[in-house]
């Protein structure tokens, strides 16, 4: 079955929202209770939600609501119905990455990102599904089962954000966060046909971002449209004295520059990213993509970008690494899931034994074997020296083009339990959306056009802190009816 | 669990003499900040356990570290007073092990690249001067503390106290240039002096805010190539580092002549049993899996901040011990003594200030001052007697108001009392007594009381006549002017 967007009834916006709060055509606590009705209704089936936050919702309705009855001025997205992954750490609210090591762990802080938005007046209503600790591509890696593709039920949502992206595209919240370590923003958004971001590497605070890979995890929204997406990247990017990676760079006006002319921009579309494994019906679409912004007065250029082939490679290398690192807090000692052992090293085994599903376990090792002793120059730095190289790859392309245009992901939605028993092909899936992470630059998916009903998503890639350029082409492409090419 | 080690064979001294010992010392210094390394949380001593924690110190999920700029401007400081080149690049990575007192699984450490490399400290041994080499300084952060006893359910349970977790540490590793015991004893407190001048940390080895591990081998005298050295850790203590060094080398002699080898380890020295003890050996070292940490930028520190940390350098021991020979005119000797810690060296300058005279300052700092504090246990800035009151005793002294002697009385006292120089004299009656009439009438009544000894002097036995200055001092209570009983004397048996 295949279901649109629109299929869910009101198509909430974040300036709709907060008019129809301004106007008292609704209050916060009924937009509320009818997101709490939405996901109740149709989260049983997707299992986008893992956990609810309806206090702290209503909290933030009534302070909305307050602000109305006192005719006060409502802050920029007033009412944004709001659905977190459950990565992203929040205040007493149960945050368990989709593992069961972190069961019942209710972290005594907000991750800076989910603080930016509700200050701006957002509505918290609960955390969402992903896979465990953000690894994998299809949420079918949930130690709490997976996330259905709301556009097609028998489909994976991608991942690792899927619930995120599946929470929004079946209309179960207007915009979510998820986060992207090597395209778990971007590929589900391509997934479930809405716009997704993924911000140059330190545009926003990782604080709160409970960590897969350190150096390449981000935070980014998903929204319906790209004009949402701008309203929510202007509120999360910008410094941050909790995270010396986030970089004080001046955040612009993105939604003042949505409307810009792209006429006369230069996108560089690499010959690399159109070979072997990239599905034809796919490719189809994104050539109709493509022709689409050549309208639009964008001049199109090839370009080779000679280390994608190492990319797949090299992000395993160094996700696993830092991973490896990063879950070793995972020991059962101050929170989150304990194992009785005799011993404090049987503690240890068990505890970790018990708490981490196969996908988890599988990438601590090889993680582990990159950085031991005798193979770290063979395989971590050797990774570090290409992640160089692809760096430069997107550097030299910058030298000729304004942005960088691919396929998301190089298949469509495919069915649920469909590469389970083979990690490696789901790995190599990750190709057209590794090579931005490793190199740091910002990168959006917008829909293009779908494939016997199931979408496509077109990926926009821009020089690191160019997340305005990027919006603006995305937002052209939108408006030109990119998602019906 | 470790090893125990049977008792090792006692060494003959001419078989010792045949070897020469290489030591070098790996020395963890906690840097005087008011917050930690990595966050806000309070670095002071002795609060209850737990108190100063928040998600970063603890390793929550989702936090991240920041580095505290204070840690590195001390640390810089260390560097500068220890004469080590800054690195163009340093960062910081992460040593991935389990431990409990460990949150995040990992301690976040210099390690490829530390801050600074190549430094020297000049030590005195033996009335030697010797340059060690100090191989490197790194910053680190340090870890928790587990709580084994002093629980109702300690048999079953430990606990842990995070307030330790995330403390600034330096880690000071010096060359393998010491070559006896003593020498790295002279190090260890010479490298302490330097950092406390350089107000760069308390040193505190109760508190754990100075640690010592030794790396230790042996090898035959002329040999050119190292032994294999073993790491000797727990070494908290002035006394314990000597004595463990002294049984270390000891054990790797009597294992090399009953014809057995070293084996590459880490030992703990055990205090009550006076040995140390096999911890783990080389093949069961830990494979920390050193990386860069990605969560911490590169450390950058610009040329300008740093000629403004030199700048405001606090003065070295080397130099003030200098500048007091030449300003106060001190020996040598007094000017080492005064200047061994910095509290000491202040404590003069705040009497000279004062008032106090220099060389009598000097004097009575180092043997009555010195002295009391010893006895009872009191640190210099912890002394019942204020810079300014000693510098009022010696006023005192000085105008000739109390005797010398008097005045180690009025010390003791004011000592004990924390009153001041002029009540202590004005209560106990001690002022000196110039009145001449007041003296002939005691000098009188000694010669009369001694008629034979009157007999000897005058019989041409000098001798007697500081016998004769003893009795009316004694009579007086110390507080006859002495050179009016003198003339006094004189006169009256002339
Ligand atoms: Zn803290």
């Amino acid at each position: 079955m295949i279901m649109t967007p629109t299929s869910n009834g009101h198509d909430w916006t974040i300036d709709s929202v907060r008019e129809a709060l301004a106007d008292k055509r609704i209050s916060a606590r009924e937009l509320t209770a009818e997101f709490c009705q939405r996901i109740e209704r149709r989260n049983p089936e997707l299992n986008a939600y893992l956990a609810l936050s309806p206090e702290r919702a209503y909290r933030q309705a009534d302070y909305l609501d307050g602000l109305v009855a006192r005719g006060e001025d409502l802050p920029s997205l007033a009412g944004l119905p709001l659905a977190v992954k459950d990565v992203l750490s929040t205040k007493g609210i149960v945050t368990t990455c989709a593992s069961h090591i972190l069961e019942g762990y209710r972290p005594p802080f907000d991750a800076t990102a989910v603080e930016r938005l509700e200050r701006a007046g957002a509505i918290l209503l609960g955390k969402t599904n992903c896979d465990e600790f953000a690894m994998g591509g299809s949420n079918e890696n949930s130690a709490y089962g997976p996330v259905r593709n709301p556009l097609a039920m028998d489909r994976v949502p991608g991942g690792s954000s899927g619930g995120s992206a599946a929470a929004v595209a079946a209309g179960m919240a207007v915009a979510a966060l998820g986060t992207d370590t090597g395209g778990s923003v971007r590929q589900p958004g391509s997934f479930c046909g809405i716009p997704a971001m993924m911000p140059t590497y330190g545009r926003v605070s990782r604080y709160g971002l409970i960590a897969f890979a350190s150096s390449l995890d981000r935070v980014g929204p998903f929204a319906r449209n790209v004009r949402d997406l701008a309203l929510i990247m202007g509120t999360i990017a910008g410094g941050d004295r909790m995270d010396s990676t986030a970089a004080a760079v001046p955040v612009p006006d993105y939604v003042g520059g949505l409307d810009a002319p792209v006429k006369g921009l230069r996108i560089g579309v690499p010959t690399d990213y159109f070979a072997e494994g990239l599905n034809s019906a796919v490719r189809e679409k994104i050539e109709a993509g493509i022709s689409l912004l050549e309208q639009l007065g964008c001049v199109r250029t090839a370009l080779r970008m000679p280390h994608t082939e190492y990319a797949v490679a090299t992000y395993y290398l160094i996700a696993t690494a830092e991973a490896s690192s990063n879950l070793a807090r995972y020991d059962g000692v101050r929170y989150g899931l304990r194992a009785s052992g005799g011993t404090l090293m049987e503690m240890y085994r068990k505890t970790r034994g018990a708490g981490f599903g196969a996908e988890v376990k599988r990438r601590i090792m090889l993680g582990t074997y990159a950085l031991s002793a005798g193979y770290y120059d063979a395989y971590y730095l050797k990774a570090q020296k290409v992640r160089a190289l692809i760096a430069r790859d997107f550097a030299e392309a910058f030298g000729q083009v304004d942005a960088i245009v691919t396929p998301t992901s190089p298949v469509p939605p495919f069915r649920l339990g469909e590469h389970a028993s083979d990690p490696l092909a789901m790995y190599l899936a990750d190709i057209y959306t590794v090579t931005g992470s490793l190199a740091g630059v910002p990168g959006i998916s917008v829909p293009c056009g779908r494939t016997q009903g199931l979408p496509v998503g077109l990926q926009i890639f821009g020089q690191p802190f160019g997340e305005a350029r990027v919006l603006q082409l995305a937002h052209a492409f939108e408006k030109a009816g990119g998602a019906q090419v | 669990m470790p090893r125990t080690t049977p008792a090792i064979a006692r060494v003959a001294p001419e078989v010792s003499a045949a070897y020469e010992s290489v030591i070098g010392l790996e020395v963890h210094v906690q840097l005087k900040t008011a917050t930690k390394i990595f966050c806000g949380c309070s670095t002071r001593f002795g609060d209850r356990p737990n108190a100063n924690t928040c998600p970063v110190c603890l390793g929550l999920p989702g936090s991240l570290p920041v580095l505290n700029k204070r840690a590195l401007e001390v640390a810089l400081r260390a560097s500068l007073a220890l004469n080590l080149r800054l690195q163009q690049n340093s960062r910081f990575a992460r040593k991935n092990y389990f431990y409990p007192d460990l949150p995040k699984g990992y301690q976040i450490s210099m390690y490829e690249l530390p801050l600074a490399t190549h430094g020297w400290l000049e030590i005195e041994h033996d009335g030697a001067a010797k340059k060690i080499g100090i191989t490197r300084l790194h910053l680190e952060e340090d870890a928790a503390k587990n709580l084994h006893e002093g629980f109702l359910d300690s048999d079953r349970n430990s606990y842990i106290d995070y307030n330790r977790c995330g403390m600034p540490l330096a880690e000071i590793v010096s060359e393998p240039d010491l070559r006896l015991p003593g020498e790295a004893h002279a190090y260890l407190t010479t490298l302490k002096r330097v950092l406390e001048y350089a107000d760069v940390s308390d040193c505190n080895m109760e508190e754990g805010s100075l640690r010592c591990d030794a790396n230790v081998s042996v090898r035959r005298r002329g040999e050119e190539r190292f032994g294999i050295k073993t790491e000797v850790k727990n070494l908290n203590s002035f006394r314990y580092l000597q004595r463990a060094l002294e049984y270390e080398i000891e054990r790797h002699i009597a294992v090399i002549e009953s014809g057995g080898s070293i084996s590459q380890e880490t030992r703990l020295w055990n205090v009550a049993e006076g040995r140390s003890e096999s911890m783990r050996s080389k093949e069961f070292a830990h494979d920390y899996r050193y990386f860069p940490d990605p969560d911490l930028l590169p450390v950058h520190v610009s040329t300008s901040w740093l000629a403004e940390i030199q700048r405001d350098m606090p003065e070295l021991p080397t130099a003030r011990r200098r500048r007091f020979e030449q300003e106060h005119g001190l020996s040598d000797y007094d000017a080492g003594v005064l200047t061994a810690s910095r509290t000491l060296g202040d404590y003069f300058e705040a009497v000279l200030r004062a008032g106090g005279p220099a060389k009598a300052s000097a004097s009575w700092i180092q043997t009555e001052l010195l002295r009391r504090l010893n006895d009872s246990g009191l640190s210099v800035e912890a002394s019942p007697v204020p810079p300014a009151a000693l510098a009022g005793l010696l006023a005192q002294v000085e105008a000739g108001s109390i005797t010398g002697a008097s005045g180690k009385k009025v010390f003791a006292a004011m000592f004990e009392s924390g009153k001041s120089a002029e009540e202590i004299i004005a209560a106990q009656g001690l002022s000196q007594i110039q009145d001449t009439a007041e003296i002939e009438r005691m000098c009188r009544e000694v010669v009369e009381k001694n008629p034979e000894s009157v007999a000897k002097y005058r019989a041409g036995n000098q001798g007697v006549f500081k016998s004769f200055v003893g009795l009316v001092m004694k009579a007086s209570r110390g507080r006859a002017n002495p050179q009016i009983v003198n003339e006094t004397l004189k006169r009256l048996l002339g």
